[in-house]
């Protein structure tokens, strides 16, 4: 069975650093894949690079076998298929919650408000935001805020969705109510992608959890070979200082 | 310090050593204030009309009788004024619009369009505005175009619409370039061309910035309208000319002088408190 995304031999500098050192990481249809790791250590470059935010330098990304990384290629479709939800969320700050989701699917599928209205009313309930829908962003809390991110990135249908650090600036407090919609997710079979410090949520949920260091995946695994019995020096010393 | 203060007082206790001291100062400040400011008014009032050339000054350019008799006349003018910067002011805006969409061009088929945006502004941002206009002014009419193609009203307008939207153009970069790399970031993850992420998420914001900066263009804007008096229309300037010549009086000057206050200040304190709201909303 081929992986839905694969990556092989991914690298990227930014000038004279060297953010991504030659990732091979394979993520299957309905997995979920944790990205743990210390700040700089390459997660969110790497999740960039594979929606194409970021081009990648050399190696190969393949989205169903199809390589998406082939420079030239128009990243439109691409990111289509694969939606991401930053750690500053970025929503569009003068728009309601509901324009934000709508504007992508106007625009690119040629959908009309009124047709999108009732499956985003049913989006905004199930995410616990039934009346924060004409809300604008700085109307809503950091919580908030990153769910309506979350629901803006699947309303465009997307196959594959990739998290970066979503819950790293939200208050304590908040961050139970974005895991919550990932766990949803996670229950609808939607195949993801998560650059994370919440150990706890990986180990939960996650299928396969990648520990990056330097920009290598220094060891993966199940979360619970990999949290339980480390191989590798560098992800016992660094579990021992986040768990 | 702090040990000394007062363990947290019940809120019906009065106020607190510091509003105490905090009022005191201020009312120290006020004082002085008040004092320093009628220092300076008896002073002007005093000492100007010590000047030996005062009582002349005063006949010329505060006489009564000539103000009266003027200042109908100039309210009449000014409407020539208003008249041009409204039909101007939206040009300009669009005009300045367009610019700053051509610099800001990544294509390379429309480097041309990228080009032009850059020699357009730094042109016209490089030239007096009085100049252009006795260029464009004098200049197109003396092609022999037919009326009405030949009014100095249009050229001159042109001109200011030329030279202002330079500026607006600039203005509106600097916005578009303010807003952060993360919203088209958003906005390209979301799978929207670079057309609609222009469109729809980074020139509402840019221009939602720039407005307090572009109403201090369109107030200035409304005092160079003046400027098309040296190439003939009869607005304001002219006519407070024309009636100087007639009295033989400096003071339809100062009557123009308030008539252009009366717009120009209230606009002004208008466009400094949206900067000041836009600061305080951004810290």
């Amino acid at each position: 069975m081929t992986a839905k995304l694969s990556l092989r031999g991914v690298r990227k500098r930014f000038g004279e650093v060297e953010v991504c050192k030659g990732i091979d990481l394979d993520v299957d249809e309905g997995e979920m894949v944790c990205l743990i790791g210390a700040s700089g250590s390459g997660k969110s470059t790497l999740l960039r690079c594979m929606n194409l935010l970021e081009p990648v330098d050399d190696g190969v990304i393949l989205l169903d076998g199809q390589d998406i990384s082939e420079p030239g290629l128009d990243p439109q479709p691409v990111r289509q298929k694969i939606g991401i939800v930053f750690q500053s969320y970025n929503l569009f700050p003068h728009m309601s919650a509901a324009e934000n989701v709508m504007l992508a699917p106007r625009r690119v599928y040629g959908q009309s408000r009124e047709e999108l209205r009732p499956k985003l009313a049913e989006m905004f309930g199930r995410f616990g935001l039934g009346d924060r829908m004409d809300h604008y962003p700085d109307q809503l809390s950091g919580g908030q805020q990153q769910r309506v991110a979350i629901i803006r990135a699947l309303a465009m249908a997307p196959q594959i969705m990739l998290f970066d650090e979503i819950t790293s600036a939200l208050d304590p407090e908040l961050v139970g109510e974005v895991l919550d919609v990932l766990r949803d997710l996670r229950g609808q079979g939607m195949t993801m992608v998560l650059a994370t410090h919440e150990m706890g949520f990986a180990r939960e949920l996650a299928d396969k959890v990648c520990f990056l260091d330097a920009g290598r995946i220094l060891e993966q695994g199940p979360p619970d070979a990999l949290f339980n019995a480390p191989r590798e020096d560098r992800t016992k010393a660094f579990l021992a200082r986040v768990l | 310090m702090s040990t000394q203060d007062r363990p947290a007082a019940s809120p019906a206790a009065g106020p607190t050593r510091r509003e105490v001291y905090e009022a005191g100062v201020r009312r120290r400040a006020n004082r002085i204030a008040l004092a320093s400011t009628i220092a300076v008014v008896l002073a002007l009032v005093i000492l100007i009309p010590l000047a030996p050339g005062w009582e002349d000054v005063k006949r010329a350019f505060f006489n009564g009788r000539v103000f009266a008799a003027t200042f109908p006349g100039l309210v009449e003018a000014f409407v020539l004024n208003v008249m041009i910067f409204a039909w101007s002011a939206p040009l300009i805006a669009l005009t300045g619009l367009g610019i700053a969409l051509c610099r800001d061009t990544r294509s390379p088929a429309l480097f041309p369009l990228r080009l032009f945006g850059v020699a357009y502004t730094d042109i016209f941002r490089g030239l007096p505005v009085v100049l252009v206009i006795y260029i464009i002014g004098f200049g197109v009419p003396g092609l022999g175009l037919p009326r009405p193609w030949n009014s100095p009203y249009i050229w001159g307008t042109l001109a200011l619409v030329l030279v202002y939207s330079a500026y607006v153009a600039e203005v509106l970069r600097s916005g578009i370039d303010s807003i952060h790399q993360s919203q088209r970031a958003a906005a390209a993850s979301l799978g929207l061309s670079e057309r609609d992420t222009m469109r729809y998420v980074v020139l509402p914001q840019a221009i939602r910035n720039v407005v307090p900066a572009n109403m201090n263009l369109f107030i200035a804007l409304q005092k160079d309208v003046a400027l098309l008096s040296f190439i003939g229309p009869v607005e304001i300037f002219r006519q407070a000319g024309v009636y100087k010549s007639l009295y033989a009086n400096f003071t339809p000057y100062v009557g123009a002088a308030l008539i252009f206050l009366a717009l120009t200040i209230p606009a002004t304190r208008y466009a400094d408190y949206l900067m000041n709201k836009q600061n305080r909303e951004r810290s």
